[in-house]
């Protein structure tokens, strides 16, 4: 699993921070940090919500 | 449960349609939906999309395309017989359902003064906001905005980074005030006048003024606000004619127990801005966000599917967002007039600041001022904060 975030259209809302709080981190720049650009399997299931909730729909997982 | 029909093809409806399949279900799905549009996102129309910086491509939701759903675009569902388990359309024809998801949502309210003119426009749908964009693309570049709630709000930062003139009219003393209570309404009034927007609060709309197109507002003390355009953004109405005689409570939406499970019926689920279900928390409730149309449309499905009587209750703390000029407003949870307010970061008027409400000792809600990063934080208080209010409740 791959996770791509398209930073243009990424607002900085950290819905994504609260649904996988292991990939994603919103900083205090206001900025969007991926944590782990391929996480493990274990959390798909929470990239996938964080990708739902992205309120740009921002985030894409490829694989 | 071999077919799935869900009425209403915005966010709510898809995400049913996304969490069916998630969860197994491998019947057929139908979509129905009033707009000719497949799902797209609404919150940019105010936003990104009416200052241009967004194509009309991008507002499309993502679908992967394997969701298998026979989608009925264009055409409004117009009645639901629960009897035959059918719903008809506008058209005539008419779908059979074993489940049932209702999504239908809400539309702009349209005032009594609404009607006529010209360059008078609501901002709900991709239609709409196209045809704002290409009104103010002729030359119509002084905007009043009626109603300063967040649409408005959002329209008024909008269209000023455009370059348009812009008043702000609402009938309340400050903006928003009702969602933000007194200091925060006040520092957004700020906020919008420091970037030269003229505000006219505490004044009611009578009547537009002009012949074929609308040449000003009239107030209802006799003042007239100039404006070659006008956006009302004073609210929306849940779409539940449809359901007129079905046998299903509407009251402000349809009324659905805590599993969002529709009252007075079974196999049909409710998700979105035309849901009012009972939520564990604050009682029966209505919510008009981005997060809750995700994910109420899982919970209702995950209730559809399961055996009548087994859904799970529905608690989600609200949540939602604006973006006004360079400024990002959160506000988590639903806090109400009454409630203590202190700022526990920051400082009111700094350019980050998080304010923290209570009620009782325990948290209802935070706002957040350009404090992104603390979302996560905060919602975690909110939470346990609701959550020792129900056990107190329970006590």
């Amino acid at each position: 699993m791959k996770v791509v975030v398209n930073f243009d259209l990424c607002m900085g809302n950290a819905q994504c921070m609260m649904a996988a709080p292991q990939v994603f981190e919103v900083r205090d720049d206001g900025m969007l940090y991926v944590l782990q650009e391929e996480p493990p399997e274990t959390l798909r299931a929470a990239v996938e919500h964080a990708a739902r909730l992205c309120p740009t729909q921002a985030i894409t997982i490829e694989k | 449960m071999r077919t799935v029909v869900i009425v209403g093809a915005s966010l709510a409806g898809l995400s049913a349609a996304k969490a069916l399949r998630r969860q197994g279900f491998d019947g057929t799905i139908t979509l129905i939906g009033d707009e000719l549009h497949r799902p797209y996102q609404r919150p940019p129309l105010s936003k990104q999309f009416l200052a241009g910086t967004w194509d009309r491509a991008r507002l499309d939701l993502p679908d992967r395309g394997d969701l298998g759903l026979d989608a009925m675009l264009g055409t409004a569902a117009a009645s639901l017989d629960l009897a035959s388990r059918e719903v008809t359309l506008e058209d005539g024809r008419r779908v059979r359902f074993d489940g049932l998801v209702i999504a239908t949502g809400a539309r702009a309210r349209k005032p009594r003064w609404h009607a006529g003119l010209r360059g008078v426009f609501t901002l709900r749908t991709v239609d709409d906001a196209l045809a704002l964009r290409a009104y103010i693309a002729e030359g119509h570049r002084n905007v009043a905005i009626v109603g300063a709630g967040f649409i408005g709000c959002e329209t008024a930062a909008t269209l000023r980074g455009s370059g348009c003139d812009v008043t702000l009219i609402d009938f309340e003393r400050l903006p928003m005030l009702r969602a933000l209570g007194e200091s925060l309404a006040g520092l957004c009034r700020d906020l919008h006048e420091a970037h030269g927007v003229r505000s006219v609060f505490g004044a009611g709309v009578e009547a537009l003024v002009g012949r074929e197109s609308v040449e000003g507002v009239r107030l209802a003390d006799a003042r007239i606000v100039e404006a070659d355009c006008v956006v009302v953004g004073t609210g929306v109405t849940p779409n539940v004619e449809w359901l007129a005689g079905s046998g299903l409570v509407i009251d402000d939406g349809v009324v659905c127990d805590s599993t969002c499970a529709a009252l007075g019926s079974e196999g049909v689920v409710v998700a979105g801005d035309v849901a009012r279900w009972q939520h564990p928390h604050y009682g029966p409730r209505r919510i008009e966000h981005w997060n809750n149309a995700i994910a109420q449309a899982d919970a209702a499905v995950t209730t559809l599917l399961a055996m009548p009587g087994k859904g799970v209750p529905y608690a989600a703390v609200p949540f939602f967002w604006s973006d006004q000029y360079d400024c990002k407003l959160q506000l988590i949870g639903a806090p109400e007039a009454g409630d203590a307010a202190r700022v526990v970061e920051g400082a009111l008027g700094e350019r980050r600041f998080v304010m923290l409400f209570e009620r009782d000792g325990s948290a209802s809600g935070a706002f957040l001022f350009n404090s992104m990063h603390r979302v996560a934080a905060y919602t975690t208080t909110v939470e346990a904060g609701l959550g020792r209010v129900t056990e107190g409740i329970a006590q």
